[in-house]
């Protein structure tokens, strides 16, 4: 299977139900922890974001969007990756340099793509992919197909002139577009309350005349049925949404900070209503899956991780010519 | 050959190109209704219609971005930036995001948008809006840069620029729009990136220009005692190093005439070039003609001064073949003010 069939495939997996949710939120945890560990032990070079806390955003997303929908996502962006289809192996060998990576090895942790499911070279610059999300919909407009495009941000992007500025664009020509905020609480290092005037960052959308939702982030089930309706309305003619996901980010911003700055208590409090634990309660309490079932189904998500592991490890760093490759389009 | 203004000439290759391919489409500040402030897209919302053709907020960012995702995505959009100063505030959709998704994708991703620019001093609009500003880009991998010295070559440019699968950025003279040359039109009038062009033959010297400095260049020229050979290099990333090595190995002497800050400008790199893969050849030291490493001044007697004109460009010429030295710039000459 190539590289894009396998992303497609796992992508379809993942809309077959509430245990393919879970399956990718697990992976993504799995694989968060193991990429957060692996910089500790410095056997990666360099930088990494990673999105524990946040995988219900990402996998319902990933739930109610289409293939040929385009995304736009953030330098935390492996959670969406994973979540999109993007294979755990071409993930985690990009981040570790290997040429089995998605772009190759030469993009690393913050620069993630695969376009054979909508995954736009994924953006290191805060604010940036919220008016690239806006222009793939203009694309999907001018040639009257009913494809959307989904940016996906942060809370400390909307603050930034990219968004206000992407967002009116998307409003005033009505574009087939979803903007999602995943408010994680913290800005690099800075709450948000202390950059942001207002609780809930949805409010902003009454500046562009769009509808503007809070949406609790950490129940997957929520988040595809929030991001389908906005994709609903936008496919029909409606224009833009901006979705605010209420979420946490467990890590620090990046490898380097531990987050000491966070208040006594508030990750135990967060920790309560954890995405994957209350999910997979959840689901043994519907009777949709067994404890058995939800245990094999992390075993097998354990043996996937490692052996992305093994084989990233195993693949060639990416070499001096392919420093020299794709500068310019032929 | 119908003679066009410049600005006819730009519109008439946007207009040319929206009819060849359904996929370019084109936005920016009151381009549509209002035609363009410099009547650059006269006639084109009404051929092509407000879906192609669009006015956008005041929001470089908002809209060179879009332009960026459109053309990640199949469109081939054409955006205008009126003054080029004003890409100042979006230059990260360009430089950091446009530059890079080739590279960023393995080559999956390729991002044909054109970013048109009016740039250049001489119609008294002040030194925020008189600046050409190339050496913001010309030295970030991945984006193509041409500039237009006239009719004749904005309209070949802007369609190979157009048609190019890369970011390319297009600057043009503003104080070129309001005249008019003969224009070749139609697909045999398209000019490859990355060619220039001889303007003028010529034995005792090698004039390098590009943009506005051209047809200044070439006044000096037609002017002059001496026999030089004109260059309108035309694309300036890449630039045509063979046009170039071979107009200099001929003449043994290379003069660039550049309408930007002295330090930085283009004409440096010109010139490194010349100087390391030409040195045997070369009979004089290399010589910049440029403007001073000031803002761009405002009354009309100030800014023909700060700009590189045919008298000029002539003296500085003249005196590099009397004297085998390279000329002071005429600020050096100036008593220091404090």
């Amino acid at each position: 299977m190539s590289g894009a069939d396998a992303s497609l495939d796992r992508r379809l997996r993942l809309q077959s139900g509430p245990a393919g949710r879970y399956e990718a939120m697990f992976e993504i945890r799995a694989f968060e922890d193991r990429v957060q560990a692996m910089f500790f032990e410095g056997t990666v070079h360099g930088t990494t974001h990673t999105c524990q806390g946040q995988e219900a955003v990402s996998v319902g997303i990933a739930a109610a969007a289409r293939p040929t929908d385009t995304v736009t996502c953030t330098y935390r962006g492996h959670g969406h990756a994973l979540a999109l289809g993007m294979p755990p192996v071409t993930v985690l060998a990009e981040i570790m340099g290997r040429r089995a990576g998605s772009v190759g090895g030469v993009g690393g942790s913050m620069h993630l793509c695969d376009t054979s499911v909508g995954l736009l070279p994924t953006f290191a610059i805060v604010g940036a992919g919220i008016p690239v999300a806006a222009g793939a919909a203009l694309t999907a407009q001018v040639r009257g197909t009913d494809d959307a495009a989904i940016a996906i941000f942060g809370d400390g992007a909307t603050n930034i002139g990219a968004f206000h500025e992407g967002l009116n664009l998307a409003a005033i020509w009505k574009l087939p577009a979803v903007f999602v905020c995943e408010n994680n609480q913290y800005g690099e290092y800075s709450a948000i309350h202390l950059t942001t005037p207002i609780e809930n960052i949805a409010d902003r959308a009454a500046s562009y005349g769009i509808p503007g939702h809070v949406v609790d982030g950490q129940d997957v089930d929520v988040v595809a049925s929030a991001v389908g309706e906005a994709l609903e309305r936008a496919r029909a003619g409606g224009g833009p949404t901006l979705l605010e996901m209420k979420t946490y980010r467990y890590a620090g911003h990046s490898r380097a900070d531990t987050a000491p700055y966070r208040p006594e208590g508030e990750f135990d409090r967060w920790y309560e209503r954890d995405p994957i634990n209350t999910y997979r309660s959840r689901l043994i309490e519907e009777g949709e899956v067994t404890a058995e079932e939800a245990g094999e189904i992390e075993a097998r998500v354990a043996r996937r991780v490692a052996d992305a592991e093994a084989t990233a490890s195993a693949d060639d760093p990416a070499t001096v010519d392919d420093m020299f490759r794709h500068i310019y389009a032929p | 050959m119908r003679k066009m203004r410049m600005n006819q000439a730009i519109a008439t290759a946007l207009a040319d190109e929206m009819r060849s391919n359904p996929d370019v489409v084109m936005f920016g500040e009151d381009i549509a209704v209002a035609e363009g402030p410099f009547k650059t897209s006269a006639g084109l919302l009404k051929e092509f219609g407000p879906s192609r053709v669009r006015d956008t907020p005041i929001s470089e960012m908002g809209f060179l971005g879009a332009a960026v995702g459109a053309a990640s995505t199949g469109l081939r959009p054409v955006v205008e930036i009126m003054f080029i100063e004003f890409i100042g505030v979006a230059l990260d959709q360009l430089v950091t995001e446009a530059a890079k998704f080739h590279y960023l994708s393995r080559g999956t991703v390729s991002v044909p948008l054109t970013v048109r620019g009016s740039i250049g001093a001489g119609l008294g609009f002040g030194c925020q809006h008189s600046q050409t500003l190339e050496s913001w880009m010309y030295s970030t991998p991945g984006i193509k840069l041409a500039v237009a010295s006239g009719a004749h070559n904005a309209y070949g440019l802007l369609r190979a620029a157009i048609r190019d699968d890369n970011p390319v950025v297009f600057l043009e003279p503003r104080a070129r729009y309001a005249k008019r040359e003969p224009v070749p039109t139609g697909e045999d009038a398209i000019i490859p990136l990355g060619r220039a062009a001889t303007v003028r033959e010529g034995s005792d010297v090698t004039l390098v220009a590009l943009g506005a400095m051209v047809p200044a260049a070439l006044q000096a020229a037609e002017e002059a005692p001496w026999s030089a050979e004109v260059i309108d290099l035309q694309t300036l990333v890449p630039y045509d190093k063979e046009t170039l090595a071979r107009s200099v190995s001929k003449t043994g002497r290379l003069v660039t005439v550049e309408e930007n800050p002295l330090t930085g400008g283009w004409g440096g790199e010109i010139t490194s070039f010349v100087t390391s893969e030409l040195f045997g050849d070369l009979q004089a030291p290399p010589v910049r003609i440029a403007c001073p490493d000031i803002h761009v001044p405002y009354g009309r007697e100030l800014e023909q001064r700060y700009l590189p004109g045919p008298d000029y460009i002539a003296q500085q010429v003249g005196s590099l073949l009397d004297t085998g030295t390279r000329p002071a710039h005429w600020w050096e000459t100036r008593e220091v003010v404090a």
